[in-house]
This record gives C-alpha cells, sequence and structure tokens, in this order.
C-alpha cells in the first residue's frame, strides 16, 4: 500500500476532509490527526515538504488557507506524492472553479467522490482529470 | 412526515458547525443532529435516509462516532437508484471497516452489482470491494472479480486490477489466478489500466516468486511501454510539466526495480531504457525530478553496469546541491541506499551532507545525520567527529539528543585511541552532558579507568570542563568521580601530556569544586551522591582538609533523601571515629574491567534482573550466618553472572587492600596484633563493628532501600558500599548479642535456632551435620561443598591465621554417602605453583557407611600470590569398597573469593 491516508486541515487546523485506506480508531485518527497538523503547520515555507512521523511519512503541500496532507509508506517516492496532491487539487480546481475550503465543506460527499476515482485501497486509480470527473459529472447532470 | 427525522438539511448543519465558538457549542449540535438521526434510524425513515447518511459522514470526519448509522449503508446500497447506491457505498467505505460483522451482510450487494448491466454501479461496487473487503469476501468475490478484470470497459478493467490488490493481499493463495490477467493489462494503451495493471504486478511479485520469476518474461513490455511513454507526442489529458503520465513512468520504474533486483538477464534488458530515462528527463520541474528520483533508485536497485551507476551517482551529486529542500531530502534518502553499493562515490559527497546536518530543516537534519553516521570509517572519524562537536555547540536543543546519541556511538565504535576517545568524550559531555544516556558516561568510567597514563591529564581537564559546564550532569558526575579517585593528580601536576600546560589547583580548589557539585540546586541525587564519596575519598587524599570535609558531608545528614542522609552519617563517622581504618577503606578503586564491562552492557537486561534477585537474597537470609555482616557467599554467584572469575579481578596489590578482611578480623579477634590496628585498645575494636553495623542498620526500611538505590546510582564505587547495602534486621539483631562475636560456633547455633534462616541451614549444611572444633576458626569465609559424588561428600572450612592473611587453614570434613564402608581412605590433592600445600594426616583411614560419621583431616596453603591469584585445587579420593579400589577427582574452582571482588560488582550494577 502506498497512500495510507489523505487528510484535508485548514489554517486552524480543523479537519475537512480524512479518507483513511487502513482501519483507525475513532480515537486513534483523533490523536494521529492532532499530531501531525501540529508537526507539519508549525513547519516554514523553505522547510521540505516532508515529515517523518512514527514508522511513515507525511508529505504535504499547503494550498493558501489549506493543507493537503497525504501519508504514505517509506519507500514511497515523495516528489510523486507531491505532484499528486497538486493532481488533487487541480482537479478539484477544475470542478469546482478555484476550490476553496466551504466547497470542500459543502460538497464533502463529492470531494470524496473524486478522490475515490484517482486512489483505491492505497494505490492510484486514474490520473486524467477528466476521466476522473466524467462520473462526478454525470451524477450532477441527472440529480 | 415525522417532525423529527426531517431535521435540518445538509447545508444547515455544516453552517451551525461552523458557527460554533467552542468545542462545547460543536458537540451540542452533534449530539442534537445524531440524536435526530437516531430517531430516523428507528422510524425507518426513506425519504432523508440520503441525507442523514451524509450528515454523518460529516460527523463521522470531526471524529464522532457514528456507529449506529452503518445499517444504514447497506440499505441504500440495497436500493435500486444510482444517487442512493452511490452515497450507501461511500459511507460503506467511511463508517465501516473489515473487522465489522455487518459487512458480511453486504456481500450479497456487492455480488449483485459487480454483475450489473450499468458500468458506474460495477465502478462502485469494485471500488468499495477493494477498500475494505475482508478474506472472506475475497475468497466470495474473486470470481467475479477475475471476470471483470476482462470487462469491455477499461474504467471498470482498471478498478477490477486494484480490486485484484486487496484481494491478493487477502488470500496469497489467490496470486496465482491473477498472473495471466494482470500481464494482459500490461499491453493496454489506456493509461488507468496500465498502471492499476502494474501495480497489481508489483504487489503479485511480492506475494510471490512464482509471480515474479514469469513476470520477469514480460520485461521487454514494460521497457518497450515505458519508451512509448517517453517518445509519445504532448497528450494534453495525462501532461504534466511537459513530462506524459509521470505516475505511470515512476511505477513502471519501480517495477522493473523489482523485476531486476537480483536477476542480471533482466536487468540487461532494462539498462538502456534506464539510461534513456536518465539522460533525457527534464530536471527543472517537480514531475521531471520525482521520474529521475525513481530512476535512481532503480539504478541501484537492480544488477546495474557500473556506468549507469555513475550516472545515477552524477543525478544524485546534482540534488544534492539543489537549492529546492524537497529534492535535498530526497537525495540524502537515497544516498543512504547507494553507501550499500558504492561508498566511495558518496564518501565523496560527505562535505555537502555534512552541510546538511546544519540545515535549518529537522527533516532534513535527520537524513543527513544518518547518513554521516554510514559514511564514517577509521581514517575520516577525525575531522567528522571534529565538525559534529563544533554543530553540538549551536544545534537545536531537540536536535542535541539525536546528535549526541550518534557522536557517541561514532566515537566508541571508532577511536583510535583512548586520549582522542576520552578528549572527545570530554568535549561532548561539556556540551551535552544532559543529553547523553546513563551508558555512555559509564563505559567513559570503565576507559578511564583503564588509562592510567592520562588519569592525571584527565582528572585536569575535568576539573577545566567543570569551571565552564558545571551544569551538565554527566560531565559533573565523571568529574566528581576522577577527582575522588586521582584528586592528588590534580595537585602536583603529574603526567603532564606534551604540550599541554601545567595548572596549579590547591586542595581546597578540588573541594570546593566537588561541594560545588554537591550543593548545586540543579543536581540530583546521583550526583550528590557521588559527590560525597568523592569528598571521603578527598578527605584523606587532602589531610589538611580533612575537617573542612567533614563538615561538608555533615550537613548532609538532615538531607530528605535517605541515601544522601545515610551517606553522610556513616561518612561522618568514619572521618570521626575511624582514621585507623580511613586509609585502606579510601584506598583507590581497582581498575575497572572493560571486557567484563562491555559483555555486561550485552547482556545488561537479563543480568540486572538476576543481580537484583541475588542480591536481594542476600539480605534476607544469607548474611545472617556472618556476624559482621559482609556478604561475601553471594561473592560467586555475582561474579559467575558477570563472568568475572576472581582471576580476572585486577586487584591492586598494595596492603590496605585487605581492609575488610582486616577489618573483620578486629572484629572476630579483638586481640590480634594487626599493624592497621594495634592503635586501637583491645575493647575499642568490637566498638568500632558494633559501630559500623549500626550505621548500616538505622532502620530495616533504610536497609531495604540502600540495595536498589545503590545499583541504580552506579556510585556505589566505594568498598564502603559493600558494608552500607548489607545490614539487615537480622544481623542487627545478632549485633546487639556482642557475646558471640568472638565465635562463630555461636552463630551457628544461632542458625539453627527456629529463627534461623533456611538458605543458611542449607549453606553450612556440611556443618551443622557434622560437629566440629571451630572455636579456633574466624568466620571471614563460609563454608564450601568442595566436592561431591554419588557416592561421597567432601566439604571445607576455612580460618586464616591472624596477620597472615596469606595463609588459609582448611579444615576437610569427608562423609561418605553410599552403603558401603570405605577402606583405606587416601585423599590428596594438587595446586598450582605459587600455592605451597600442608596436608596433615586424616583423623582415620576407614569412612563408615551412610554418613554415619567423617573423616576430617586439615590442609594449610600459603599463596605467595595473595591477594593477586585466587586459591585453586585439584583433589583425588582413592579408597576400598569391599576390596575394589575406587578413585575419585575433583576440582575446586569456587573458593570463597576475596571482599574486593564485591566492590567492584556493586560498581557494575
Amino acid at each position: 500500500m502506498g497512500i495510507r491516508f489523505v487528510l484535508l486541515v485548514n489554517k486552524q487546523g480543523q479537519t475537512r476532509l480524512a479518507q483513511y485506506y487502513e482501519h483507525l480508531t475513532i480515537q486513534e485518527r483523533r490523536a494521529l490527526e492532532g499530531e501531525i497538523v501540529r508537526k507539519c503547520l508549525t513547519r516554514t515555507e523553505n522547510q521540505c515538504s516532508f515529515v517523518e512521523h512514527r514508522n511513515y511519512k507525511v508529505v504535504y503541500r499547503r494550498y493558501a488557507s489549506l493543507f493537503f496532507l497525504v501519508g504514505v509508506d517509506n519507500d514511497e517516492n515523495e516528489l510523486a506524492i507531491l505532484e499528486f496532491i497538486h493532481l488533487l487539487v487541480e482537479t478539484m480546481d477544475r470542478h469546482f472553479g478555484n476550490v476553496c475550503e466551504l466547497d470542500i465543506m459543502f460538497h464533502l460527499e463529492k470531494a470524496h467522490f473524486m478522490l475515490e476515482e484517482m486512489v483505491m485501497n492505497g494505490y492510484i486509480v486514474e490520473t486524467s482529470k477528466s476521466n476522473i470527473l466524467t462520473p462526478i459529472q454525470l451524477l450532477d447532470k441527472a440529480s | 412526515m415525522n417532525p423529527f427525522s426531517s431535521g435540518t438539511r445538509l447545508r444547515d448543519m455544516i453552517r451551525a458547525i461552523r458557527a460554533c465558538k467552542t468545542a462545547a457549542e460543536e458537540r451540542a449540535v452533534v449530539r442534537k443532529e445524531c440524536a435526530a438521526i437516531r430517531a430516523a434510524v428507528s422510524e425507518n425513515d426513506q425519504d432523508y435516509r440520503h441525507r442523514n447518511l451524509a450528515k454523518l459522514m460529516f460527523i463521522h470526519m470531526l471524529g464522532y462516532p457514528t456507529h449506529f448509522g452503518q445499517m444504514e449503508c447497506l440499505k441504500l446500497i440495497a436500493s435500486a437508484g444510482f444517487p442512493e447506491k452511490r452515497i450507501g457505498y461511500l459511507g460503506l467505505m467511511l463508517l465501516l471497516d473489515e473487522r465489522q460483522e455487518v459487512l458480511m451482510l453486504v456481500t450479497n450487494s456487492l455480488k449483485q452489482d459487480l454483475n450489473h448491466g450499468n458500468q458506474y454501479i460495477v465502478g462502485l461496487a469494485l471500488c468499495a470491494l477493494g477498500n475494505i473487503c475482508s478474506a472472506e469476501m475475497a475468497r466470495d468475490l474473486a470470481p467475479e472479480v477475475e471476470k471483470l478484470l476482462q470487462s469491455r470497459d477499461q474504467n471498470i478493467r482498471k478498478k477490477a486490477a486494484l480490486c485484484s490488490i486487496r484481494i491478493v493481499r487477502k488470500v496469497p493463495d489467490l496470486a496465482e489466478n491473477f498472473m495471466g490477467p494482470a500481464t494482459t493489462l500490461l499491453k493496454e494503451k489506456h493509461h488507468g489500466v496500465l498502471i492499476t495493471g502494474v501495480q497489481l504486478c508489483t504487489e503479485l511479485c511480492k506475494a510471490s516468486t512464482e509471480a515474479l520469476d514469469y513476470l520477469r518474461k514480460h520485461t521487454d513490455s514494460l521497457v518497450r511501454v515505458l519508451k512509448d511513454l517517453m517518445a509519445s507526442p504532448y497528450a494534453p489529458e495525462y501532461d504534466i510539466s511537459g513530462i506524459t503520465d509521470p505516475f505511470l513512468q515512476i511505477r513502471i520504474l519501480r517495477l522493473l526495480r523489482m523485476l531486476g533486483q537480483g536477476d542480471a538477464d533482466c536487468s540487461d534488458c532494462m539498462n538502456d531504457i534506464l539510461a534513456q530515462v536518465a539522460a533525457k528527463t527534464e530536471s527543472n520541474k517537480n514531475a521531471g525530478n520525482a521520474i529521475l528520483y525513481e530512476c535512481v533508485a532503480a539504478i541501484m536497485g537492480i544488477e546495474a553496469n557500473s556506468g549507469l551507476r555513475v550516472l545515477a551517482i552524477n543525478i544524485l551529486g546534482r540534488f544534492l546541491s539543489n537549492r529546492d529542500n524537497n529534492i535535498r531530502y530526497v537525495a540524502l534518502n537515497m544516498l543512504m541506499k547507494a553507501v550499500g553499493v558504492d561508498t566511495q562515490a558518496v564518501q565523496r559527497h560527505r562535505t555537502t551532507i555534512l552541510e546538511c546536518v546544519k540545515d535549518s530543516d529537522a527533516s532534513i537534519r535527520k537524513r543527513a545525520l544518518e547518513l554521516v553516521f554510514l559514511l564514517v570509517n577509521d581514517s575520516n572519524v577525525k575531522p567528522l567527529t571534529k565538525e559534529l562537536i563544533e554543530y553540538l555547540e549551536v544545534s537545536d536543543p531537540d536536535f542535541k539528543g539525536d546528535l549526541t546519541a550518534k557522536i557517541c556511538s561514532i566515537v566508541e565504535k571508532f577511536s583510535p585511541d583512548k586520549l582522542w576517545y576520552i578528549d572527545q568524550m570530554l568535549k561532548v559531555l561539556s556540551e551535552a552532558g544532559n543529553y547523553v544516556k546513563d551508558e555512555v558516561w559509564h563505559a567513559l568510567i570503565v576507559v578511564i579507568s583503564n588509562a592510567s597514563e592520562f588519569h592525571g591529564y584527565t582528572v585536569r581537564s575535568l576539573y577545566r570542563a567543570l569551571q565552564t559546564s558545571g551544569e551538565q550532569d554527566s560531565l559533573v558526575r565523571v568529574a566528581v568521580w576522577c577527582i575522588g579517585e586521582y584528586g592528588e593528580m590534580l595537585l602536583n601536576n603529574v603526567g603532564v601530556l606534551d604540550g599541554k600546560e601545567p595548572m596549579t589547583v590547591t586542595e581546597s580548589d578540588a573541594v570546593d569544586v566537588v561541594e560545588m557539585a554537591l550543593k548545586r540546586h540543579m543536581t540530583d541525587v546521583t550526583t550528590r551522591a557521588m559527590s560525597l564519596i568523592a569528598l571521603l575519598k578527598l578527605s584523606s587524599r587532602f589531610a589538611p582538609c580533612s575537617e573542612r570535609i567533614r563538615e561538608i558531608i555533615n550537613q548532609q545528614k538532615g538531607s530528605l533523601v535517605l541515601e544522601l542522609q545515610q551517606r553522610s552519617i556513616e561518612f561522618n563517622s568514619i572521618i570521626q571515629k575511624h582514621q585507623n581504618i580511613k586509609p585502606a577503606l579510601v584506598e583507590r578503586m581497582p581498575v575497572l574491567d572493560e571486557a567484563a564491562y562491555i559483555g555486561k552492557k550485552a547482556s545488561s537486561s537479563s543480568a540486572t534482573l538476576s543481580t537484583e534477585k541475588t542480591s536481594h537474597s542476600n539480605s534476607s537470609g544469607v548474611t545472617v550466618s556472618l556476624p559482621n555482616g559482609v556478604t561475601k557467599p553471594p561473592a560467586a554467584p555475582l561474579v559467575d553472572l558477570l563472568d568475572l572469575t576472581p582471576d580476572d579481578v585486577p586487584v591492586s596489590s598494595s596492603s590496605g587492600g585487605d581492609f575488610l578482611q582486616d577489618l573483620l578480623g578486629i572484629g572476630s579477634s579483638p586481640n590480634s596484633s594487626l599493624p592497621g590496628v594495634s592503635q586501637a585498645p583491645p575493647t575499642g575494636g568490637a566498638d568500632i563493628l558494633l559501630d559500623l553495623l549500626s550505621i548500616g542498620t538505622p532502620s530495616p526500611v533504610s536497609a531495604l532501600n540502600t540495595v536498589p538505590t545503590s545499583q541504580d546510582n552506579m556510585s556505589s564505587v566505594s568498598p564502603l558500599e559493600a558494608l552500607s547495602t548489607l545490614p539487615s534486621p537480622v544481623s542487627s539483631a545478632q549485633v546487639s548479642q556482642p557475646s558471640m562475636l568472638g565465635s562463630v560456633k555461636g552463630t551457628i547455633d544461632q542458625s539453627k535456632q527456629p529463627a534461623g534462616v533456611a538458605p543458611v541451614m542449607d549453606l553450612l549444611d556440611g556443618l551443622s551435620s557434622n560437629p566440629l572444633s571451630l572455636d579456633e576458626s574466624n568466620p571471614l569465609y563460609p563454608s564450601i561443598i568442595a566436592y561431591q559424588s554419588n557416592t561421597l561428600k567432601i566439604a571445607f572450612s576455612f580460618s586464616k591465621q591472624p596477620g597472615k592473611p596469606q595463609i588459609t587453614l582448611i579444615q576437610a570434613t569427608f562423609t561418605n554417602l553410599s552403603s558401603n564402608v570405605y577402606t583405606d581412605f587416601v585423599f590428596q590433592a594438587a595446586v598450582p605453583k605459587f600455592i605451597q600445600l600442608h596436608l596433615d594426616p586424616a583423623s582415620s583411614n576407614v569412612l563408615p557407611a551412610n554418613g554415619n560419621g567423617s573423616i576430617t583431616q586439615s590442609l594449610s596453603l600459603n599463596n605467595s600470590h595473595h591477594g593477586q591469584k585466587a586459591l585453586a585445587m585439584r583433589l583425588r579420593i582413592n579408597y576400598k569398597v569391599n576390596n575394589e579400589s575406587k578413585k575419585e577427582d575433583g576440582q575446586i574452582n569456587n573458593f570463597p573469593s576475596d571482599p574486593r571482588c564485591l566492590c567492584m560488582l556493586t560498581f557494575f550494577n
């Protein structure tokens, strides 16, 4: 498994989206989110985007007030994950049009649908934005 | 419509939650919403089911329990409409996991949906299965997934491929079913199918070597895919900053690495393409660098040719000098793997790596430090250590712990000579003594103790370091220990090394330093305890300061810490009342045994446990047999435990070394004319003993306490510790009957009484069954069973002539354990050259059967190397049973050892 979890938090450290690909109890999740958010959010712009936490790495990237944090195995290609985060953001941008925190909050299920089309069980499924968005657009049209 | 379940819209709930100012408010909102949803669940409300589930997902994301919504997911999945199914499956993946039994209920719905005509519904089912399926479900649904791998729709094929990964992970024996379909996926054109197919193949290779061999045959097709990708014209859908689908390229490179690992032929196939990727990929964008990074990893992983390796190392070199921290981080990460492949090439970047240790970024520092650690060897240890220690001065406090640990292990592992080791360790201790682990300074003390030529230099350096870095605890401890041991070298510039300034230190300066260490408010108990011992030692070395030292020690007698209070009172009375024995008591420690320490370190955990046990048994019973409360019996087991045979223990040959024996001699024969005691009035001897014992037993509680503390402390460097650890309530009871001090017999009788403790009986077994005349004997040593077979038992009891420690008198007692009478019984003994043996005639040459009597025989041993070598003896016994000659041989190594072994051991505890 490459990706262990994808987290989206705002500047205040509030979780806005969380998808885990390994099972954690609610207590474990809260603890983990607290720890890594504290670790990542205190880092400055010119420090590198990788933080070693417990037995895995967190690759994170900041977009305005939103932090995208991806937990990966130690042997994962960190630069590729960084690129993946960017792809996720671009996909959301294409759908929402300059995505912001509120878009994700109020359309949480759509954000999940997109992520679901991109990552499954910790592996990358699809990297083409239009392929990712097609099912979601169909759903929009239907409703 | 139910008034409760209608509740608020999802949007309104999110607004309400956003508006919350405090966590408590948020909890209140969530509680209210959850109550409404529970009500709706129990009403089986259908209209708002999917809205409720969407709310639950939001609540779940916030970190609240949502188990009551699990059944709702199942209901939504079972419904016919796509939007309901969509949200149901999402809920299933978010709210449930494979461990929940509810999940089994969904197997049927999944099976139906996998066979559905609509590709999106099939996709949903595959996705859910791939994310959360359990082993059982994997077995049940594997045939469906296999079928879907050949589906006409590419979106289904790609999801089926990832779903297969989960199935193979859960049930590895299914791997072979997927091998064929997986390789056909590699021939696809659709990128989604390709990337998932490549990942499936990677996973299969991990799961079985069979699959690995099988896939190696398809290396060519993988290489072709990669080549096509590199050469492909601009593909807007997959283009990332001018590179076509870097994600796919990276996954292929990763699979290639796996295939090439340990397979030269396969590696050959991919050499060209790897070289091409390494040379042609643009490195000005992150995507390109990601590919290069993976490519280097592949080259390092496979059996690449040397040209390719050079190319890879050069890329890493470029990465390392990149200004982007992300790139430098991955470079350091990869260089760690490269060290194993080509150390020389990595060594070339040493200076850059060393710079990275000083980076402001914690992630980079950590990687760089680990890399430096791998790069250290005998030739570069000096400059590297110098750099690291210099950096230690300015590093962040939270990095110092890691850094000192690494420096210490480098210095310990690679130090070319002792002087350098001592110097470096002193620097580390002065800079970051508070971050150093205990083992480190323990090891340092052992090394210092062994480096006799540098004692003077070390103690002066420590004295100097203490002036500037008095706040570093472990530095203070080492310094205090050394000043206590080698204090006099501080004054007269003994052993000044070339090029070092001599310095002038007065006696009172040295005392000042220790006093400061003792009184500094930050100092912990261990350091204080060590300071007290150092002061005691100094009081004998610096006679003029003795009175001042006594006062300093006396100030601690009101200490709230029992350990310190006890030491203070004991030491005070030693200084005041026992001038005659003090010099011998505070002798310099014998050289510590390095080999034993290292061995101890290796097996520290188990050893600590068992030593504790042994010493526990000391205090409870064994000591009872010895009126003066010195545990000698346990010395032997302890020695065994630490692999210190008495021979290995380096013992100083000075006369004062035997102080404990002397001390005991006083107690047992007050009229003796030992040189050390001659000044004391005859009655004073008993007094001293009483005093010493009463010191040791302020209360039963303290007696119990001191055992663990002194072990923790390491500070039990003084032989005195042996006294302070031993006192037990029982021994104090005996002391209260001074009449028996002179006679062992009394003690034995005492121990035979019901009050006597069982172990003692065992110990003295040989004695109690055979009434002996021990009146003359000195209770210095316990008796031993020198030899025992099925037929014969030989017990030795020992005594010493006052004033002649080198001569040991042995009373041997032979007991027949068989049912036949032994005739013509002859006992012979052989000893090493340094011992002279004298055998007196035996009491008889007939040994009655069944232990109904015994033969006794006296031996005297004169050990010309007394204090340096331990006694040893071989035995031969000849006798006749029913006129048939018998012979038995034996060897005795367990002669009770010198009391000084004890001090050594307490130090190591």
